[in-house]
C-alpha cells in the first residue's frame, strides 16, 4: 500500500507578487486578497469563495476555512467537519485553510474569535460555522435552481452534487460556485438536528496527518525566507529585572555574527546567519543583570506568603451557601487538610519562535499562535505601527497548551529585533532552556479544606479557602469581576453550565486570598480546575476514609440534584469495576469534576512496590461533551489529557531561587514517558443539548485518580504535589 | 568544509567542527523535518539514523561523523512514505501536533530494524522520546501494528 497524498498544509509565504515586487528583499502580501493569493499559489485560475467560510475550486476540492488554531487537538478536523455537514459536500475532497488575523480585521471579523484555549475550538463557534457552510450551501443550491429556471426548495444536495429530481438534472458545486459567489447569502439558515449527522459527530480521521509523517509539516521554528536571519535571546533570568550592560564587542567576531541588540529593558539578542551560530555567540556574550526587587524570592518565601493568605480575614467569595461557621462548630467531627500545587511550565514540544519582518510602513509575523488576533494586536503594540499596517501568518503549532494564547511575549520580542533591522526578516527561536525559565506558568496555590461531619458521617459543611495566585489578575486584568478573579473557582461554581461543582452540600464556602508573586502565571492546559479537583476529590476521598464510608458511596449521597456528574462517576465506576475487588496488590482510586462545559470523571488502578515506586496500570476516563464532533479525537484528548496532567502530578515543579526558575530542561523538569504510559480507556458518553469542551477537563481528574489511588495502596496522603517528593515506602 | 552523506545524497557543508549535527540539517542543509525539542538528548525529537542506528542528534557534533556514514532523516527514510512505521501511523491517526512524530517514527523504524518483533516491555523501555501532546499509546499500538505487517509482507 502507499499512502495517497492530499495536498498537504505548508506554511503561507508571502506571495510570489510580494516576492517579486521590487523594493528591498520583497515587499509585504498583505492586503492581497485570498483570490488573488490562491490565484498566484497555484497557478489555476482563482475560485471565488462561495461565502467567508467555504471556497468550491472547479476540481470540486472544498476550501474550508477554519479561524481557530490547530496545535495537535483535532480543532482543524472538528470545525471543517461541522461545515461540511451542513454544506453537504464530499468529505474526501475537503481542505483547509487558516484565514489571516489581517484579513478578519479587514472583514469585520467575519470569522469571529481567533483565540483557541479553553476548550473553546468547537463549542464557542460550532452555531456560526454551522451556519457558514449551511448559507454556503443554499446558495449554491440557489445558484443552481437559477440557472434551471426551477424552485431552489425543489432540489437536493448530497455529497457535492445538486439534483432536481422532477426534471432529472444535476451538477456539482464546483460548477456552480462561481454563480454562487454573486447570490445574496440567506437571511437565515436551519441547522440540522446532530442526530441526522453523518460527518460530523463521526471518528473521522484527521485532515493534517500526512505531512506530519515525512517531515514536510511546517512549523514555525522551521519557516524559510529569502534573506532569513536567526536570533537567541536571553532574558533577564529573574522577572522584574533588566539588562544593565553587555559587551556586544566580545562576540561580534564570532562567526555569521550580524548584530547584537537589546530588547525592551529585559533581554539581550544575538542575530547571526544561522541559529545555532547566533545561540554560540550569546552563549559567549558578557551580559550583566540588574536582577531587581525579585532577587530573594525563593519557593519557601511564596509558600509562607500563601500559607498567610490560608487565615487571612480578607478573601473573595466564589460559592457561599448556608453557615459554614455554624456548621463547623456544631459538627460531631471536624476534618481539615491543607493542599498546594507548584508552578508548572507547559512546555510544548516546539519552543517559542515567531520570524518577523519590518519597516517602517509595515510589519509581518510568522508565528504558532493560539490566538491570531492577539498576535496580531502584539504585533502591532511592538511594531509602532496600526493592526491595519500589520499581518500575522499562523503556522502550524508543535502544542499549545495554553502557552501560545493570552500572552505573546515572543512576538513582541522578535518584532523588536526586527526593528532593529529594517527589511531583513528575523527568526527568533527560543532555546529550550529560554523556554523552561520564561515561561508563563501554571498558577501556585494552596488550599486549606475544613469539612463538618454528623454523627452519621454525613458532610454538613465545606470551607474551601484557596491562597495564592490568580491567572487573570497578571493576563487579563479586565475580565477581574470586582477584584476577584472568577476563573479560580473553577469546577466549585455553585451552578452554570461552565464549572459547577457535582455536590449539594447544605452550608459551603469558597473563597480565594489573591496572593500574586512575580513569577507570571499563564492559562495551562486544565487552568484552575486542575488544583481545585485535586483539592476536592482528594479531600472527598479523605472524609470517606474519616468516616468509615466507601468513597463512590460517600459521593454519590451528596450528587442527588447532580445527575451529569453522577453520570459519568457510575460509569467509571462501572467500568473500572468498582463492586469487585481488584487483582491482588492494585488499589483503586475515584473522582469526578466538571469544567470547559464538560462533565468528567476517572478512575485509576495503580500498584506500589515494597521500594515505593508507583506503577499505574489502567486508567479509565468518561466524558460528557454533550455533543460530540469526533469521537477518535476525542479518544485522543483524553488519552493525551492524562499524559499531561500526570506528568504534572508525578514529576513536575518549577521551583524558584533566587527569583528565577530553577529547572532548565527536561532532564530537570521531567514529563511523562512511554515507559510509565498506562492504558487509557475513554467512555464518551455525549448525552446532547449543550457543547462542552474536551481538549482540558480530562487532565483535572488524572491527577487526584491516581493520588486516591496511591492513598489506598500506601495509606499515605500525597497533598502537595508532585508526587515524587513523597516517599511512597511502606512505612 | 566537512562531507556529509545525508539521505543519500553527499553534502558540502560549512560550519563549525563543534556544530551539532541537528543544527547542519536543519540549517546547511535545510531538511526541517528533524527537530530541535531539548538539545541535550532528553527529548528525541532529533533522531535520525546513522549508519542504521537512532542518535540524537542534537547531541553529536558535526566532527563525530566519519567519512562516509549514512545519515538519513525523516525525509529520506522511505520514498512515498511507504515504511512500515509510516504506514501504521497513517492508518492509526498517531500524531496529535505532531512536533515528536519525526523523531518517533525514526526512533521506531530503528528499532523495528533491530528488534522485528519486539516485546512492549521492549517498546516502552527503547523509545524514550518525549511527546507533550501524550500520543504513547498509539505509538505504541503504531510499532506493534508495523511490527505485525514487517512479518507478514
Ligand atoms: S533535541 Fe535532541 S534529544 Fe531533544
Ligand atoms: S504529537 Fe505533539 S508532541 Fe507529540
Amino acid at each position: 500500500m502507499r499512502i495517497d497524498r492530499k495536498a498537504p498544509s505548508r506554511a503561507p509565504r508571502p506571495s510570489r507578487r510580494a516576492l517579486l515586487a521590487g523594493a528591498g528583499i520583497f515587499s509585504l502580501g498583505f492586503h492581497i486578497p485570498f483570490l488573488a493569493r490562491a490565484a498566484t499559489r497555484d497557478g489555476a485560475p482563482a475560485a471565488p469563495e462561495v461565502n467567508a467560510w467555504v471556497v468550491v475550486k472547479p476540481d470540486e476540492t472544498v476550501v474550508i476555512r477554519v479561524a481557530r488554531s490547530e496545535m495537535g487537538q483535532g480543532t482543524l478536523t472538528g470545525l471543517a467537519q461541522l461545515v461540511a455537514e451542513e454544506l453537504d459536500c464530499d468529505w474526501a475532497r475537503v481542505t483547509t485553510e487558516y484565514p489571516s488575523p489581517g484579513q478578519n480585521l479587514a472583514r469585520k471579523r467575519v470569522w469571529g474569535d481567533y483565540s483557541t484555549g479553553g476548550s473553546r475550538g468547537i463549542r464557542d463557534s460550532h452555531e456560526y460555522v454551522r451556519k457558514g457552510g449551511a448559507a454556503a450551501r443554499a446558495m449554491l443550491v440557489a445558484a443552481a435552481a437559477k440557472g434551471w429556471g426551477v424552485p431552489a426548495a425543489e432540489c437536493r444536495t448530497e455529497r457535492g452534487t445538486i439534483t432536481h429530481a422532477a426534471s432529472g438534472r444535476s451538477t456539482t458545486y464546483g460548477a456552480v460556485a462561481g454563480e454562487a459567489a454573486t447570490i445574496e447569502p440567506p437571511k437565515d439558515v436551519a441547522l440540522k438536528d446532530p442526530r441526522d449527522w453523518t460527518i460530523a459527530g463521526k471518528p473521522l480521521k484527521r485532515l493534517d496527518t500526512l505531512p506530519k509523517l515525512d517531515g514536510s509539516q511546517v512549523y514555525g521554528i522551521d519557516l524559510k525566507l529569502p534573506g532569513l536571519l536567526n536570533a537567541a535571546i536571553r532574558d533577564c533570568p529573574v522577572t522584574g529585572g533588566g539588562v544593565k550592560s553587555f559587551e556586544a564587542a566580545a562576540v561580534t567576531g564570532m562567526p555569521g555574527v550580524k548584530r547584537v541588540v537589546q530588547v525592551g529593558d529585559s533581554a539581550v539578542a544575538v542575530v547571526a546567519d544561522t541559529f545555532w551560530r547566533a545561540k554560540t555567540a550569546l552563549d559567549a556574550l558578557p551580559i550583566v543583570w540588574d536582577e531587581g526587587p525579585n532577587a530573594k524570592v525563593s519557593s519557601e518565601s511564596i509558600a509562607a506568603v500563601l500559607r498567610e493568605g490560608l487565615d487571612a480575614e480578607q478573601a473573595f467569595v466564589g460559592n457561599r451557601a448556608g453557615d459554614v461557621a455554624g456548621a463547623l462548630k456544631g459538627a460531631a467531627k471536624v476534618v481539615e487538610a491543607v493542599y498546594g500545587v507548584p508552578f508548572q511550565n507547559h512546555a510544548t514540544m516546539e519552543p517559542m519562535n515567531a520570524t518577523a519582518l519590518w519597516t517602517p510602513e509595515r510589519c509581518e509575523v510568522w508565528t504558532p499562535t493560539q490566538n491570531g488576533e492577539a498576535a496580531l494586536a502584539a504585533t502591532a503594540d511592538a511594531a509602532g505601527l496600526p493592526a491595519t499596517s500589520c499581518e500575522v501568518y499562523k503556522i502550524h503549532l508543535g502544542g499549545g497548551f495554553g502557552r501560545r494564547g493570552a500572552t505573546h511575549d515572543w512576538v513582541r520580542q522578535a518584532v523588536l529585533i526586527a526593528r532593529e533591522m529594517p527589511g531583513t526578516p528575523v527568526k527568533l527561536i527560543w532555546t529550550r532552556e529560554e523556554d523552561m525559565t520564561h515561561g508563563r506558568y501554571h498558577p501556585v496555590t494552596q488550599c486549606r479544606m475544613r469539612a463538618a461531619l454528623d454523627t452519621e458521617g454525613n458532610l454538613t459543611g465545606l470551607h474551601m479557602r484557596i491562597s495564592g495566585q490568580s491567572i487573570l489578575a497578571s493576563v487579563a486584568p479586565q475580565r477581574m469581576v470586582e477584584g476577584r478573579d472568577p476563573v479560580t473557582f473553577q469546577g466549585l461554581n455553585p451552578g452554570g453550565p461552565e464549572a459547577a461543582i457535582g455536590y449539594t452540600i447544605p452550608n459551603i464556602l469558597v473563597d480565594h486570598a489573591m496572593r500574586n508573586p512575580h513569577i507570571l502565571p499563564g492559562f495551562w492546559r486544565g487552568v484552575n480546575l486542575n488544583p481545585n479537583a485535586i483539592y476536592l476529590e482528594c479531600f472527598m476521598d479523605e472524609l470517606a476514609h474519616a468516616t468509615g464510608q466507601d468513597p463512590l458511596a460517600f459521593r454519590l449521597k451528596l450528587m442527588g440534584n447532580h445527575p451529569k456528574h453522577r453520570a459519568v462517576l457510575e460509569a467509571v465506576a462501572e467500568r473500572i469495576g468498582w463492586d469487585r475487588k481488584p487483582p491482588e496488590g492494585v488499589f483503586r482510586g475515584i473522582c469526578q469534576t466538571m469544567g470547559f462545559g464538560s462533565y468528567v470523571a476517572g478512575a485509576a488502578e495503580v500498584s506500589v512496590s515494597d521500594a515505593g515506586e508507583l506503577k499505574i496500570h489502567r486508567i479509565v476516563a468518561a466524558t460528557d461533551p454533550g455533543h460530540a464532533v469526533n469521537p477518535q479525537q476525542i479518544d485522543a484528548q483524553v488519552a493525551g489529557s492524562f499524559v499531561y496532567g500526570l506528568s504534572a502530578a508525578l514529576y513536575g515543579a518549577c521551583t524558584v531561587k533566587d527569583g528565577r526558575i530553577e529547572q532548565t530542561n527536561f532532564d530537570s523538569y521531567p514529563v511523562m514517558r512511554m515507559d510509565a504510559m498506562p492504558a487509557v480507556e475513554t467512555i464518551l458518553m455525549p448525552s446532547g443539548g449543550f457543547w462542552g469542551g474536551v481538549g482540558e477537563p480530562t487532565i483535572a481528574v488524572a491527577a487526584p485518580a491516581v493520588l486516591n489511588a496511591v492513598f489506598a495502596a500506601t495509606g499515605k496522603r500525597v497533598r502537595h504535589l508532585p508526587l515524587k517528593d513523597t516517599d511512597l515506602r511502606r512505612a | 568544509m566537512a562531507r556529509l552523506t545525508v539521505n543519500g545524497v553527499v553534502r558540502e557543508v560549512d560550519a563549525e567542527p563543534d556544530t551539532p549535527l541537528l543544527w547542519v540539517i536543519r540549517e546547511q542543509i535545510g531538511l526541517t523535518g528533524t527537530k530541535y525539542g531539548c538539545g541535550i538528548a532528553q527529548c528525541g525529537a532529533c533522531t535520525v539514523h546513522v549508519d542504521g542506528a537512532a542518535v540524537r542528534a542534537c547531541s553529536l557534533p558535526l566532527s563525530a561523523i566519519e567519512t562516509g556514514q549514512k545519515i538519513v532523516t525523516i525525509e529520506g527514510l522511505a520514498p512515498g512514505m511507504d515504511h512500515p512505521v509510516q504506514q501504521a501511523w497513517a492508518e492509526l491517526d498517531v500524531p496529535q501536533c505532531g512536533f515528536c512524530q519525526p523523531g518517533m517514527i525514526m526512533a521506531s523504524a530503528a528499532l523495528l530494524a533491530q528488534t522485528p518483533r519486539p516485546s512492549e516491555e521492549q517498546i516502552r523501555a527503547e523509545i524514550t522520546n518525549i511527546c507533550r501532546c501524550g500520543t504513547y499509546n498509539r505509538v505504541l499500538a503504531g510499532i506493534k501494528l508495523a511490527a505485525e505487517r514487517g512479518q507478514s509482507g
